[in-house]
């Protein structure tokens, strides 16, 4: 084909494209009858499945295998053994250090929307009948940002497993430090690193399990201070948001920048585990850890 | 001593004269010879790290390099470290601990460095392993933030024992511009957003994250870095002096329980 030819062509299409398609008018007025929360769409790569298969498949994509964002609730009952999670500090709420204008607010929303005080949960539980301490972040909540109540419910949780001999497993997922508490939140960067450090120095193991998305603060503390690193395939990971490197670096980043898989290339992460094997993961690391079963036998988890 | 509002003292550490830590080093420590590199990666020209001696005595000196031109700011990466700088840091600080001498942690930067590279080799995982190993680190720890101590890239060198503050230094989860650029989508706001934010020495006096304000010369630190190296030295030798007091188990439990108590919440 001449080149002339070839422009022609690209000019026809591009005027086509700009005239209404009635198919597609069609498809469009049909996607709004659809219930809202029939479908899921996968944000990593656009599969729609239906809701009902999607969770049954533990809210994993059956096309790219994408582990997506669940509650808190959800997570404890796909990882502790049936009946056997007693939560800690559920009542601790936050307050307003610096005075944000109209953060008490959106606290008090969240609290009703999501269910939950704050954006972490933790608590003992049992695993393949290990005992063990878990906390799980929430990105339903303020996308898990942490703030004083994430900071100070992590620190307990880890003073209360050096106390009892116990392991640590967090699920982590965080858009990092919480902003709204200002110099505070950041503090407690330290202060949960610092309760890792004694949790290790009585030389108790601590798992971390990296959800989608884990960050910023989140990552560059607790986060990265597992004895064992584990991750849920397909997560983002990373320090920095990505539209702050590519502001810093006038680049596009390449797709699977800052994921899973990215960071187990580089050195950062023990394993990608997927959820359905992540309960038999954690038994094997507790049993090589020689942490012993112990209380009755429940059953698995219920889903 | 001046009081500023937080925009003011934005203005103040932004002014071009502003001592740095090149300026300071040789106005406070004898002997000071430079160590280099993380012995994993490269060296990091971000963060100056090295030994010698305050009044007499061994110490370790890691500081982060703000440029007093664009030359140097180029060098130094505008003060925002990489991974191998935090790395290097803590190497310093774990020999620091070998040879039973204070670290002293001149902080100065926006932040850690955001970019690929970065990423690659685990910006977090520095800071965090930072934040983890000054926790328990069993010598003592002063850090001073000089100008800018921006978010985790100032915090990895700022777990000590006490904290101290330049007069019109500023300390902050996020820098203002940040801030206002998150929250409210408009970077413009910047100036609201460091008076609302509660960075101030005096602000952070009040939280418990800063023990203590080391006074500037009228005007700021500019207008005679000899005078603030004086008084950055007087803060040092009182701090360093009641530090040698406590053995390490009272020095690690208090540190811990500096960052313990930090945090604002009901239950």
């Amino acid at each position: 084909m001449a080149i002339e030819d070839l422009f022609k062509v690209v000019k026809d299409r591009s005027k086509a494209d700009t005239k209404p398609r009635p198919e597609k008018q069609k498809k469009q007025a049909q996607r709004v009858e659809i219930p809202q929360g029939l479908l899921f769409k996968c944000p990593r790569c656009g599969t729609v499945t239906y809701r009902d298969d999607f969770e049954r498949n533990k809210s994993v994509c059956a096309a790219c295998n994408y582990h997506s964002r669940i509650s808190y609730r959800e997570r404890i009952e796909m990882t502790a053994d049936k009946d056997t999670f007693t939560e800690m500090d559920a009542g601790m709420t936050s307050l307003n250090p610096i005075d944000f204008p109209g953060y008490e607010k959106k606290i008090a929303e969240l609290r009703e929307k999501c269910g939950m005080n704050e954006a972490v949960v933790t608590g003992v539980c049992r695993i393949h009948r290990y005992e063990t301490v878990i906390g799980v972040m929430d990105s339903n909540f303020m996308m898990a940002s942490m703030g004083s109540v994430v900071g100070e419910k992590i620190t307990r949780a880890f003073e209360y497993a050096t106390a009892h001999k116990l392991p640590v497993v967090l699920f982590t997922a965080s858009g990092g430090a919480r902003m709204q508490e200002g110099i505070i939140s950041l503090m407690q960067m330290a202060k949960t690193s610092g309760a890792i450090a004694r949790h290790g120095e009585a030389g108790q193991l601590y798992v971390t399990v990296m959800t989608d998305p884990t960050t910023g603060g989140v990552t560059a503390s607790f986060a990265s201070l597992g004895d064992i690193i584990i991750a849920e395939p397909k997560v983002l990971i990373g320090f920095a948001g990505r539209r702050v490197i590519q502001d810093t670096i006038k680049q596009q980043l390449p797709d699977d920048f800052q994921s899973a898989e990215f960071m187990l290339e580089n050195g950062f992460v023990d394993m990608i585990v997927e959820r359905k094997s992540l309960r038999s993961t954690l038994s094997k690391i507790f049993r090589t850890h020689n942490y012993t079963r112990d209380g009755d036998y429940i059953g698995g988890a219920a889903k | 001593m001046s009081e500023l509002t937080a925009t003011q003292r934005l203005s103040v550490i932004r002014e071009k004269g502003r001592p740095t830590v090149r300026d300071y080093i040789p106005l406070l420590f004898g002997n000071f010879l430079e160590l280099h590199g993380d012995r994993h990666f490269g060296d990091d020209a971000a963060i100056i790290g090295g030994i010698g001696t305050f009044a007499g005595r061994p110490v370790t000196v890691i500081a982060q390099v703000k440029g007093r031109n664009l030359e140097e700011n180029k060098l130094s990466n505008f003060s925002m470290p990489h991974p191998e700088g935090y790395r290097k840091a803590l190497r310093l600080a774990k020999q620091a601990e070998k040879f039973r001498r204070p670290v002293i942690c001149l902080v100065d930067t926006p932040g850690a460095f955001c970019g690929i590279e970065a990423e690659k080799r685990g910006q977090g995982e520095a800071i965090a392993r930072n934040l983890m190993e000054f926790m328990t680190l069993k010598t003592p720890i002063v850090s001073i933030v000089l100008g800018e101590g921006g978010s985790g890239g100032a915090l990895a060198l700022a777990v000590c024992d006490e904290l101290a503050m330049l007069e019109n230094a500023l300390y902050s989860v996020i820098s203002p511009r940040g801030f206002a650029s998150i929250l409210w989508k408009d970077a413009s706001r910047e100036s609201e957003a460091a008076d609302l934010m509660k960075i101030t020495a005096e602000d952070l006096l009040k939280f418990g994250v800063c023990e203590h304000i080391i006074p500037e010369p009228d005007g700021g630190a500019h207008h005679d870095p000899t005078l603030t190296a004086e008084n950055i030295s007087h803060y040092l030798s009182e701090v360093l002096q009641r530090l040698a007091a406590y053995d390490t188990e009272e020095l690690l439990e208090k540190r811990y329980n500096k960052f313990r108590k930090i945090g604002v919440f009901s239950e």
